[in-house]
């Protein structure tokens, strides 16, 4: 029960949300949801509720589709980190306005029914079904609540995941046609025997689809645009949560469809992966905007983990598993930061800022302890990932090590840059005007603190999670 | 019953607490409150330090492992938090609680101008520096040390720009964390290689499968020069040294603590630790000395021609940092070690004498303005005298002892080591004089206003000084060489537990006594007529122009700094404008950004077949059906 509620509860909350007009109302009513959300995931994580993670109905029996929804190690990581960043969103928020402020809650809630779909659909159409409800929700809130170049931007972001999306459709029909008994299920698309020749092509179309969205080099350059454009609230959904889409696709349906394409086309997309740890890492070092900066510093890291998904080993896969989650806490981390830097003095960009440390402590506190979890830091979360994902690509290729871990000093030079011009030197007249965070900011940021440390010294309970799904990996590829 | 070994975790848990406390509570807690904790947790750990220590003592000791929990444990590698006493450990935590409260107590005043959340912040930050240190030196496996590894290097980077205004500042910290994180990367990679040959990061199990394999074995030999890359960073060698003189633009008690009792000492202890490793890799080992060989020239070289009193000190630390490095690589394990603690002892004194004359001059550090300071400081140029005559290797002073050692090693080896050696010594001896004679002696060559305020700092200051002082005069007595008597070495026989399979296997030159007492009586006759030099020369005509000629080049470090800035700085940002520019912008965008286009292009033009003119519609059709049965004649052909 407890993951069709992760579906329901956001979606009617979403709905109902259109009809609250005043502003506080609708922020409050998405907030209550939002929490109602995350009270049905924890109280699902402390009983070891396992029959309440999965779920089925019938749903359109004539195409063959049901309402399957199954919740493995991977997926409950990514329901709980959904249900956790939404919250933390709102609150981080609340201080922003936004014109028609229904539309623009109550889309913010029928995107997080989306994303918990995609993590949770064990039915191929069902998957495609969620995987759309997910974007058009948020073409709406680029396009409507961005900033300047929204449209523009919103146009380049629809045209690469559209393409992908539709290259996804294709492949998965075919599949459909395959399948032995005319089912989108995930065992019946799972079951279909493919040739060495089918594999190759039907790979790369839903290889794109997802390589788009997290995103992989070269298919990367809507990210910074959209992060920059888009308000800022939408950019946390998008990276936190929305790239963390691709990656889980790759784990749920990539891998398992196709693993001998995946064995095969190996060498490439690790190196793309690879590539773009160092090419994003590069360009972060020639940002100005904050906000483009962890764009690219997200890039970085996406690439790791994407790489480190096809490696074909328990440390690589292990380590990806927990980085989806470490990631997630981390970049939401960065864009709180970079919300109440921009809400403060109406700028991100660090030529204009500089010396906030004076002023504002706390704020330094937290960030500089952001910045070091996005640098992997030991005794961070985000280190047990890296260290781990390291050693897979090292087991798959040394070479690739070597070049990758070009980006752990990389990441180094553009965190502390960004730390040194935005926190430390003098005062200019801008940030002379600053003043530290209140307790709800605070309180928001210690959560993710929290989450930091403690993942990054306890690692083992997501660990035991998230065996199930590193297994069936591994043994697709046996 | 429990032993005190099983309450090892107190020791880096109490420097941890400090740092919460004083971290958390920063805007709630009084200067003096702030003092006492941020100190009486490292007196704390101290106490278990020194119980601990007196355990590893007795006879018959065993190396012992203190589980505490599991931390990764996946796809066959188990990595457990876990805490491993030995004696090598046991001294480290000897010398870093030690050294480092002395360094607590000594800030207490000298940090006492600063407002109470920013003394706060310094003590915790200081605490958080000797926890990682701790971690770093108790670590039962190559991860538990990669954590401390990483520790020391974010909180140096803390310390460093503690002052955070000061941009200038902000860029030596920055620069000591990314040289540090290049050297990080190759520890790291070290460890891969370990995990993938061994199966394991626990120092019992990865020692006892390399006992078992061929001497200069090709994976042992890339494992250790991996891990050497580390330590180049980690303790300042080339070709990654150029941060730590930078790193005293941190207040000067930092500099202390990262020069003596923490940091720097990080990559001695690691290749000890390893010793049997490095013993199994002769090319590593030849790579090791020979790398701390030319380190400890150039830096002394250096070090000749500043005039600033803490890059003097700082380049001798490098130049320091380079013997032992010599000791290590001609496997003179116990020596390194040695030297690692005399050192510890005379560099913070030094450093913290350099402070206690910094404090008293009004923040100023150019030796060219000091002068007759002998005076009216008389107890900071007492130990601050000792500790020059220890650093400069006369018996019985500590360093003395330390040096030698390494250096009768070094001529066993290959006696060229030595000849080098011996003038980096001379040189030694030569720039602390110089650096003792400018600013003690002589006659004051600063301001009325300074001369007017010229004071002896109070005692928590001047009595870490003292404690120092007597370590650095008589700690050399617990590694007396076999020269003069027999078995007196108590250092050597205390460490050999951790060195017995290096030892087994290691091949032994011998030195005769004769030549020995010669090489004795060769190096300290050149060094004491070095010394008389330079005090005559500088105590009458002291250095205060520029340094010109050959001088300038010294005095400019080589030009270092300025060549790593052209040739990698430059370039690597070069590269980012140019791919954010070309690639990025009007490559990869432009293709998308050209689709875009076309097909918005292409929209444009199929909106305007829908004109509304039945006229164009049938143009279209007929159009259409031409090429229908074009196609259709081609194929039936």
């Amino acid at each position: 029960m407890t993951a069709l509620l992760l579906i329901l509860v956001p979606l009617i909350g979403g709905l109902v949300t259109f009809f609250v007009k005043q502003e506080s109302q609708a922020k409050l009513w998405s907030f209550v949801v939002s929490l109602v959300t995350l009270a049905a995931m924890s109280v699902n994580l402390l009983m070891h509720d396992e029959a309440g993670r999965s779920f089925t109905a019938e749903w359109l029996p004539m195409l063959g589709s049901s309402f399957a929804l199954q919740m493995d190690g991977a997926s409950t990581l990514l329901c709980f980190l959904t249900s956790l960043c939404y919250p933390i969103i709102f609150s981080s928020t609340w201080k922003s306005s936004y014109a028609s402020p229904n539309s623009f809650y109550g889309l913010m809630l029928l995107a997080q029914a989306g994303i918990t779909g995609v993590f949770l659909a064990a039915d191929g159409l069902l998957f495609y079904f969620f995987w759309e409800l997910a974007l058009i929700p948020v073409y709406f809130l680029c396009s409507k609540w961005g900033g300047e170049k929204r449209i523009a931007v919103t146009f380049k972001f629809f045209i690469y995941t559209f393409i992908g999306s539709l290259l996804m459709l294709v492949g998965l029909l075919y599949m459909y046609y395959q399948t032995a008994d005319a089912s989108f299920s995930m065992q019946s698309l799972y079951a279909v025997k493919l040739t060495g020749e089918q594999q190759s092509w039907l790979f790369w179309l839903f290889f794109v689809a997802f390589a788009v969205k997290m995103p992989v080099f070269p298919f990367h350059t809507w990210q910074p645009d959209t992060y920059e454009q888009s308000p800022t609230a939408v950019t946390m959904v998008l990276s936190a949560l929305m790239v963390k889409m691709g990656l889980f696709a790759v784990i749920r349906w990539l891998l398992p469809l196709f693993p001998d394409a995946a064995v095969q086309y190996d060498n490439i997309v690790i190196g793309l992966s690879v590539i773009g740890m160092i090419y994003a890492s590069i360009l972060a070092m020639q940002q100005d905007d904050i906000k483009r900066l962890i764009a690219y510093s997200s890039i970085a890291h996406i690439g790791l983990m994407s790489a480190a998904l096809f490696v074909n080993n328990e440390s690589g896969l292990q380590g990806a598993m927990i980085q989806l989650f470490s990631h997630g806490v981390n970049v939401l981390g960065m864009w709180i930061v970079i919300e109440l830097i921009e809400r403060r003095f109406g700028t991100r960009k660090m030529s204009e800022l500089g010396g906030l440390a004076q002023k504002a402590p706390g704020l330094t506190i937290l960030l500089v302890i952001v910045a070091l979890a996005n640098v992997a830091l030991p005794l961070t979360n985000a280190f047990i990932g890296e260290f781990l994902m390291f050693n897979g690509l090292f087991k798959f290729n040394i070479w690739y090590a070597a070049v990758g871990g070009l980006s752990v000093i990389l990441s180094a030079i553009y965190s502390l840059r960004m730390i040194q011009k935005v926190f430390y030197g003098n005062e200019n007249i801008l940030t002379a005007t600053g003043a530290d965070i209140n307790w709800v900011e605070k309180a928001s940021l210690a959560v993710i603190v929290v989450a930091i440390f403690v993942m990054g010294v306890y690692p083992k309970p997501v660990f035991e999670l998230t065996t199930d799904t590193v297994t069936l990996i591994l043994g697709v590829f046996k | 019953m429990k032993s005190i070994i099983d309450l090892v975790y107190l020791v880096p848990l109490f420097p941890l607490i400090g740092f919460l406390i004083n971290g958390l509570g920063r805007k709630n807690l009084s200067k003096s409150l702030s003092g006492i904790i941020g100190s009486g947790v490292i007196l704390a750990s101290f106490v278990v330090s020194l119980l601990i220590f007196n355990e590893t003592r007795a006879e018959g000791f065993i190396a012992t492992t203190v589980n505490l929990f599991e931390f990764i444990n996946v796809a066959g590698l188990n990595i457990p938090f876990a805490f491993q006493v030995d004696q090598l450990s046991a001294l480290f935590l000897l010398i870093i609680t030690g050294v480092g409260f002395l360094i607590h107590v000594y800030s207490t005043s000298y940090m006492h101008e600063e407002e109470p959340h920013h003394y706060a912040r310094y003590f915790s930050f200081l605490n958080l520096f000797v926890f990682s240190m701790l971690l770093l030196v108790l670590g039962a496996n190559y991860l538990i040390m990669f954590i401390g590894w990483e520790g020391v290097g974010l909180c140096s980077y803390l310390l460093i720009g503690y002052w955070f205004k000061n941009t200038e500042y902000g860029n030596a910290a920055r620069k000591a964390f990314v040289m540090n994180r290049i050297g990080d990367l190759g520890f790291l990679l070290g460890l891969f290689f370990i995990i993938q040959q061994f199966g394991s990061l626990t120092y019992t199990e990865v020692f006892s499968q390399a006992e078992g394999m061929f001497k200069g074995d090709a994976i042992i030999v890339v494992i250790t020069l991996l891990l050497f890359v580390g330590a180049t960073g980690k303790s300042a060698q080339i070709p990654l040294y150029t941060w730590l003189p930078d790193a005293m633009a941190g207040p000067t008690p930092v500099s202390a603590l990262i020069h003596a009792a923490t940091m720097v000492t990080a990559g001695i202890y690691m290749i000890a630790r390893s010793n049997i490793l490095y013993t199994l890799a002769p090319v590593s080992q030849t790579v090791v000395a020979v790398v701390g060989l030319a380190t400890a020239i150039l830096a002394a070289t250096i070090a000749l021609k500043q005039n600033d009193i803490k890059k003097v000190l700082a380049y001798s630390t490098v130049s320091q940092l380079g013997y032992m490095f010599l000791g290590l690589g001609v496997g003179a394990y116990t020596g390194a070690v040695f030297h690692v603690m005399t050192h510890a002892f005379f560099k913070a004194l030094l450093f913290l004498g350099a402070g206690s004359v910094i404090h008293a001059m009004h923040h100023e550090q150019d030796i060219r303005k000091m002068g007759g300071l002998a005076k009216k400081l008389p107890t900071t140029h007492w130990t601050f005298l000792a500790g020059c005559i220890a650093i400069a290797g006369i018996p019985p002073f500590s360093g003395f002892f330390s040096k030698d050692e390494i250096l009768v090693h070094a001529f066993a080896a290959n006696p060229v080591y030595y000849v080098i050696g011996l003038a980096g010594a001379l040189m030694t001896a030569f720039y602390m004089f110089r650096l003792y004679a400018m600013t003690f002696r002589g006659t004051f060559r600063g301001t009325h206003e300074q001369e007017h305020h010229l004071h002896e700092s109070p005692w928590q200051m001047t009595m870490p000084l003292i404690v120092l002082a007597v370590l650095a005069i008589v700690a050399g007595f617990v590694g007396i060489p076999e020269l003069f008597a027999a078995d007196a070495h108590k250092l050597e026989h205390y460490l050999a537990p951790v060195f017995k399979a290096s030892t087994e296997i290691a091949e032994t030159h011998h030195v005769e006594h004769s030549t020995e007492y010669i090489l004795l009586a060769v190096s300290i006759t050149l060094i004491v007529l070095s010394i008389l030099y330079a005090l005559n020369r500088f105590s009458k005509k002291p250095e205060t122009g520029e340094a010109e000629g050959f001088g300038k080049v010294l005095a400019n470090k080589w030009y270092v700094d300025e060549l790593y800035n052209s040739i990698v700085t430059k370039p690597l940002n070069g590269l980012g404008a140019f791919t954010n520019r070309f690639i990025e912008k009007s490559g990869i965008d432009g293709i998308v950004n050209g689709v875009g286009k076309s097909v918005q292009w292409g929209g444009r033009q199929l909106r305007l077949m829908q004109s509304g003119q039945v006229g164009s519609y049938v143009l279209w059709m007929v159009l259409g059906i031409l090429i229908l049965f074009v196609i259709t004649i081609t194929i039936l052909k």
